[in-house]
């Protein structure tokens, strides 16, 4: 069956969506990525949706699941690249992916993961003085 | 206005959703429809089409290029499944039987210049929107 490649790259997962997924695929990419940030102890998803054309009600709750899942296994997500059409088109479906962290490009998401992965760990040291 | 032309596509499985996003936006695209206006037609194009499926039992779409004062894209989804009892229900945000985010009518109306939705229960389902430029 199609899949979706998970790379591991320190601490961080990345994901390119590169092709019109169907349901089934958004749905086996939210199941393998959760289980990959258990297996290999992520602590950082960053999914690049640049080249998806659209984001309809059943993308964006897959998105939102991955955050939300993700979040409890104490990883942070971040989805970058998102095309402005489709920004425009999902607000105006009614939705806002509340929830999810979002970043312009690539640098701007690792940016936000590395920053929010310090900023845990300077919280963490600071308890053991 | 005049219909350009006019095809007929299926919408029975998964799949299909994809062939109908990329049907629909290549038409959008050859009436020379705004980036986001392409978005917005097939984005309600692929809920439309999930929605034929999950509550349709399937079905089809049929596809119309229109000419008039202005060019329009009309899509008719039609199932004959269960049907829907109370259309205004189901078009409120929120609303789902089917386990989703019930956005997808609404959202679909949202996204076109015309909605027209019928159905009996027992009989199936027919929506139309339409898209002008």
């Amino acid at each position: 069956m199609e899949k979706i490649p998970i790379l591991k790259m320190g601490e961080f997962l990345l994901v390119t969506i590169q092709v019109d997924m169907h349901d089934r695929l958004a749905m086996a990419l939210q199941d393998d990525l959760t289980q990959m940030i258990a297996a290999s102890e992520a602590r950082g998803v960053l999914i690049d949706i640049s080249s998806l054309e659209i984001v309809d009600s059943f993308i964006g709750r897959m998105l939102a699941n991955i955050a939300g899942m993700s979040r409890v296994l104490d990883a942070e997500t971040v989805v970058v690249g998102m095309q402005p059409a489709v920004a425009i088109t999902l607000v105006e479906l009614g939705l806002s992916l509340s929830g999810v962290r979002t970043a312009l490009n690539v640098d701007a998401g690792m940016e936000l993961l590395r920053s929010s992965l310090n900023g845990s760990k300077a919280l963490y040291g600071s308890h053991l003085d | 206005m005049a219909v350009i032309s006019t095809e007929t596509v299926p919408v029975q499985s998964e799949p299909d959703v994809v062939a109908v996003r990329r049907r629909v936006r290549d038409a959008s695209a050859k009436l020379g429809f705004s980036l986001v206006d392409q978005t917005k037609v097939v984005t309600a194009a692929s809920e439309l089409a999930r929605n034929t499926i999950i509550y349709g039992g399937g079905g089809t779409m049929q596809l119309d290029l229109l000419n008039g004062p202005r060019n329009g894209l009309r899509l008719i989804f039609e199932d004959k499944g269960p049907g829907i009892a109370n259309i205004e229900l189901a078009l409120r945000d929120g609303f789902t039987t089917g386990g989703g985010l019930g956005l997808g009518l609404g959202g679909a109306k949202r996204l076109v210049s015309d909605f027209e939705i019928s159905s009996r229960p027992g009989e199936g389902t027919r929506v139309s929107i339409t898209r002008w430029k």
